[in-house]
């Protein structure tokens, strides 16, 4: 990551050269085609569901119950809506989409600010201080990478029990964040700054927490952007341990809820697509958003600093 | 403005590689002296030790006779150009000059004018609200330097600060940056690995080899005197040329036995002899000079070829009539340096 | 470490303490409970426990359900991360080699990285409905009659069908900006060397790709094992039966469900060492790139 820029910032020539070679494209290339529908395929793929989902939630449930998803279009796709929102799952009238929605934003942004906080404040206190025990925390830190949650979910769960923090967001959102992903790549990033920058802040003045504050972080804003959107992502689609820690309901969290919207699919009456269909809409819509519109820091953030 | 010396200064890294060893000299006030050598010769460490970027292991540094071995850079009244110039590149050029002296907590109108004055005196003025990324190579050479002179500092520290630039603009920013101390009259290190440089800017020079201080003196006495063969082939384009000798019955001679000077009293034996290209008289003289291939520089030539059956170089004016061929010359006595061949060492 | 780094003895500790702190009781604390709890047995109701060496392990071995999710586990994790690994493959090459359209490709094949497992799961229970699902009744054309959870094959298809789905969008990113880091000159080189395209993806463009696909492959095999709970969980409803479940369900529905904490524990650690291994395998395949200082 070039972030002092050098002299020679000019696209390379032979970018240039193969621009050229390729806008000229004379014939029909049937390859090319090939390419196209290889191409329109997956994207079929990736999308026919969620369009069929939108599809089922515009016409009514007896109609879905006998025939299931049709190219046809009604008219209940803002009654669904309004039931999905505001109408609750449970007796407690506390599932309700809108109130979810708010513990799912809760979840992701806590999450996501949270572990970038840390993990920066840690990642430079590695990277740039002169400290005795430097190896000794890096290893401490950098070997929880090695083992997901779910393979110690169950004394995880006893711990936060026994620390009362059952039904709690710092319960839910706390131990997430004991994984050093965000860390390893700020260290990463960090590492990659040149030396000189410290240097020169040094000389004109700057003691460590100015030099954070006034150069790193600033320079950091792409990083931090792409950490942001992968961490909130990951922290909104969490399922396991909340399912595990909020057991009330007015804390359950949109993914987590889709168990619920499941079974109610299950009973005696009519199963209720329409609604159920929205709120699963309403639990990826977020974080697709995201992940489209930010695309390029998201796509960069996560190719740049896994490998 | 500052007075700099050096005691016995050593650096080993921790590591335990001895990348400066035990280095003494002093800096007049106003003096500009270079320190030049070949990449991975210590300049850097030894001018950052300076700067107090890198702990000095041993010996001790004072600036106006006080030591700052321990004080922290910001405290040392210093002023650093870096190679890649460290520019903040997230900062405006005005709020990257500004840096130091808000950090010093000057009051803002002051800064403003500061920043005016040195984007004034280094051409930056229209680009001030621009960011590093939007400037040229040069311009952004001219942001570090005005980065450094705002802070009205005691001492200037270059680290090869136009090895980015391309041939033409290292030229006329040499001109430039020694024209500013100048008028500024602040004492300045400037390392680099350029000999041309080091002779065209230096009061004084120093050249490094392998973390050792091989040679101290002026431009002229650094060309015309070199202290060791390591100094004699760095220093000068094309440089000297140093064949194998011998001193015997009473006379300097070449490896053909070609007597070339009186030997000097109490000598005898093997030498290694040395003379620049431009003090060889081609024409007339007691040796022979086979030569190979003449380059022609438009403003003099060189010729390339043999003497005593080992590499030589000579210098001719552009109207010279001189080509390919044997010619005789003459390696005036005066311009003869002799080495000790097994240390390098003048004699 | 930086060179010139900054010599303030306190202020690293401070800022190093919230992480630490965090690591210190979420992570190693239960990392050792659950070694510590795979030797020991607990009463059910909570009241003491006793020690019994090896016996959760040996359990395990013996246990004909553990074992049939072990192998659940092998085969689905392989067909999982070979059919993702290779659509998505294909995808980019296509991606990266058209004029036209690109980005918009792009964006329509990544997005569904952004979704959670359990609506993969939710969609599953849609597309696969026994009475009217679209891949029900076109599999029904072929004779095949899908009954997800009743029949233990038919399920095992739908969980892969999902996980492919969720997972061929971050494989496709990784190779498509693999594909976009090949310099255009070794390109051009290549296109110079070798007329024929099919056998130029082979020579060159694919050994070049071959990091990032070591590198997705474990990658790949970690969702399988564990990101995979949420989708498994939806399409099962709480109600596994004899239905193909994967260890860290087990470990799940034996922890929580079953209260064999003992049982429970020591299947955590064998996953663990499954993760340990797995990861010292990945970094001595990257360990060139990985700088320690
Ligand atoms: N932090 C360090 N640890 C160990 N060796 C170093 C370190 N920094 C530089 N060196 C070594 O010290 C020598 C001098 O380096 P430097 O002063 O940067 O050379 P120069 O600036 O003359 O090119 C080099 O051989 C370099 O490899
Ligand atoms: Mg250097």
């Amino acid at each position: 990551m070039a972030h002092i820029p050098t002299t020679s910032d000019r696209a390379p020539a032979p970018a240039r050269l193969l621009a050229a070679g390729r806008r000229r494209a004379p014939r029909i290339r049937w390859g090319g085609l090939v390419d196209h529908l290889v191409l329109i395929a997956g994207a079929l793929f990736m999308l026919a569901p969620s369009l069929m989902l939108l599809q089922m939630s515009t016409i009514p449930d007896e109609q879905i119950m006998r025939t299931g998803p049709s190219f046809q279009i009604g008219d209940r796709f803002l009654p669904n809506l309004d039931k999905a929102l505001n109408e609750s799952m449970s007796f407690s009238g506390e599932t309700t989409g809108r109130n979810m929605f708010r513990n799912s934003m809760i979840l992701g942004f806590g999450f996501a600010i949270g572990k970038i906080v840390i993990a920066m404040m840690a990642a430079y206190a590695i990277v740039y201080f002169r400290l005795r025990f430097a190896m000794l925390a890096f290893w401490l830190i950098f070997t929880t990478l090695l083992l997901p949650l779910e393979v110690r979910i169950v004394p995880s769960y006893e711990i936060t029990q026994q620390l009362g923090l059952l039904n709690t967001w710092t319960g839910l959102i706390v131990p997430l964040i004991a994984s050093a992903t965000a860390t390893f790549f700020f260290r990463q990033y960090f590492l990659s700054v040149p030396e000189e920058l410290v240097e020169a802040a040094r000389i004109d003045g700057a003691g460590p927490i100015r030099f954070f504050l006034d150069i790193l972080v600033p320079l950091s804003r792409t990083m931090v952007a792409a950490m942001f959107i992968i961490m909130f992502v990951y922290g909104w689609n969490q399922y396991l341990w909340p399912t595990m820690i909020s057991t009330e309901e007015g804390r359950f969290t949109l993914v987590q809820g889709i168990k619920q919207i499941t079974q109610g699919l299950e009973g005696g009456h009519i199963p209720e697509f329409g609604r159920s269909n929205i709120l699963a809409i309403l639990a990826v819509l977020p974080p697709v958003l995201v992940v489209v519109f930010f695309q390029r820091w998201f796509v960069k953030g996560l190719t740049d600093t896994d490998k | 403005m500052a007075r700099v010396a050096l005691d016995r200064v050593r650096k080993v890294y921790r590591n335990g590689f001895e990348a400066v060893k035990p280095a003494s000299f002093e800096i007049a006030d106003g003096e500009f002296l270079v320190l030049v050598g070949p990449s991975g010769c210590g300049k850097s460490t030894l001018l950052r030790m300076v700067a107090g970027l890198e702990d000095i292991t041993e010996g001790s540094l004072s600036i106006n006779g006080r030591e700052v071995n321990g004080v922290d850079p910001a405290e040392r009244d210093i002023a650093m150009v870096f190679q890649n110039y460290a520019l903040y590149p997230h900062m405006t050029v005005r709020r990257n000059i500004a840096y130091g002296l808000k950090n010093r907590g000057m009051a803002k109108d002051r800064i403003a004018a500061k920043v005016q004055e040195a984007a004034r005196m280094l051409n930056l003025t229209e680009h001030l609200d621009r960011k590093p990324s939007q400037l040229s190579g040069g311009q952004r050479q001219r942001v570090a330097m005005g980065r450094a002179i705002v802070r009205d500092p005691a001492l200037f520290l270059f680290d090869e600060p136009l090895s980015n630039l391309d041939a033409k603009l290292r030229n006329q920013m040499r001109i430039e940056v020694k024209a500013l101390q100048r008028r500024l009259g602040v004492t300045s290190i400037y390392v680099t690995h350029d000999q041309v440089e080091a002779m065209t800017m230096a009061d004084r020079i120093i050249v490094l080899n392998a973390g050792r201080i091989e040679q101290i003196g002026t431009p002229s006495e650094i060309y015309h005197s070199p202290a060791s063969v390591f100094v004699a082939s760095f220093m000068g384009a094309p440089p000297m040329n140093l064949m194998r000798g011998a001193i015997e019955t009473g006379a300097v001679r070449l490896s053909d036995g070609t007597a070339l000077m009186q030997a000097p009293a109490g000598r005898g034996g093997a030498v290694t002899l040395g003379i620049r290209p431009e003090d060889v008289h081609v024409g007339e003289g007691p040796a022979d000079f086979d030569v190979a291939l003449v380059e022609e520089l438009g403003a003099h030539r060189l010729l390339h070829g043999e003497v005593a059956g080992q590499p030589f170089t000579a210098h001719v004016l552009k109207d010279s009539p001189l080509g390919p061929g044997r010619h005789r010359i003459g390696l005036p006595a005066g311009a003869l340096s002799l080495f000790d061949p097994d240390t390098g060492v003048r004699l | 470490m930086k060179r010139a780094g900054f010599a303030n003895p306190w202020l690293p500790v401070l800022l190093l303490l919230p992480q630490l702190t965090i690591i210190c009781l979420f992570f190693y604390w239960p990392a050792w409970q659950a070694v510590r709890s795979s030797f020991f047995l607990e009463d059910p109701f909570g009241f003491g426990e006793t020690f019994v060496g090896l016996q959760n392990y040996t359990r395990l071995l013996d246990s004909t359900q553990y074992m049939k999710n072990a192998w659940f586990t092998l085969w689905f994790s392989a067909v999982v991360t070979a059919l993702s690994l290779g659509i998505a493959l294909l995808l980019a090459v296509k991606a990266d080699s058209v004029l036209r359209g690109a980005r918009t490709y792009r964006t329509l094949l990544m997005w569904v990285y952004a979704v959670a497992p359990p609506v993969a799961g939710f969609i599953a229970l849609i597309v696969f409905n026994q009475r009217w699902g679209p891949l029900t009744e076109f599999f029904a054309q072929f004779g095949w009659e899908i009954r997800i959870r009743l029949e233990y094959f038919d399920t095992a298809f739908a969980m892969i069908v999902a996980s492919v789905w969720k997972q061929v969008p971050v494989n496709f990113i990784f190779f498509l900006s693999g594909l976009q880091s090949i310099p255009p000159a070794v390109r051009e080189a290549a296109m110079i060397d070798n007329r024929s395209a099919v056998s130029r993806f082979w020579t060159v463009t694919f050994p070049l790709l071959a990091p990032t696909g070591f590198f997705l492959l474990i990658i790949n095999i970690t969702y399988s094992l564990f990101d995979t709970f949420g989708m498994i969980d939806t399409i099962l409803r709480n109600n596994p039966g004899d239905q193909p479940v994967t260890l860290v369900y087990q470990v799940y529905l034996d922890g929580f469900r079953g209260q064999d904490i003992g049982g429970s524990s020591a299947q955590s650690v064998v996953l663990m060492v499954l993760v340990l291994a797995l990861t010292v395998f990945q970094f001595r395949l990257v360990e060139r790139r990985i700088h320690y200082t």
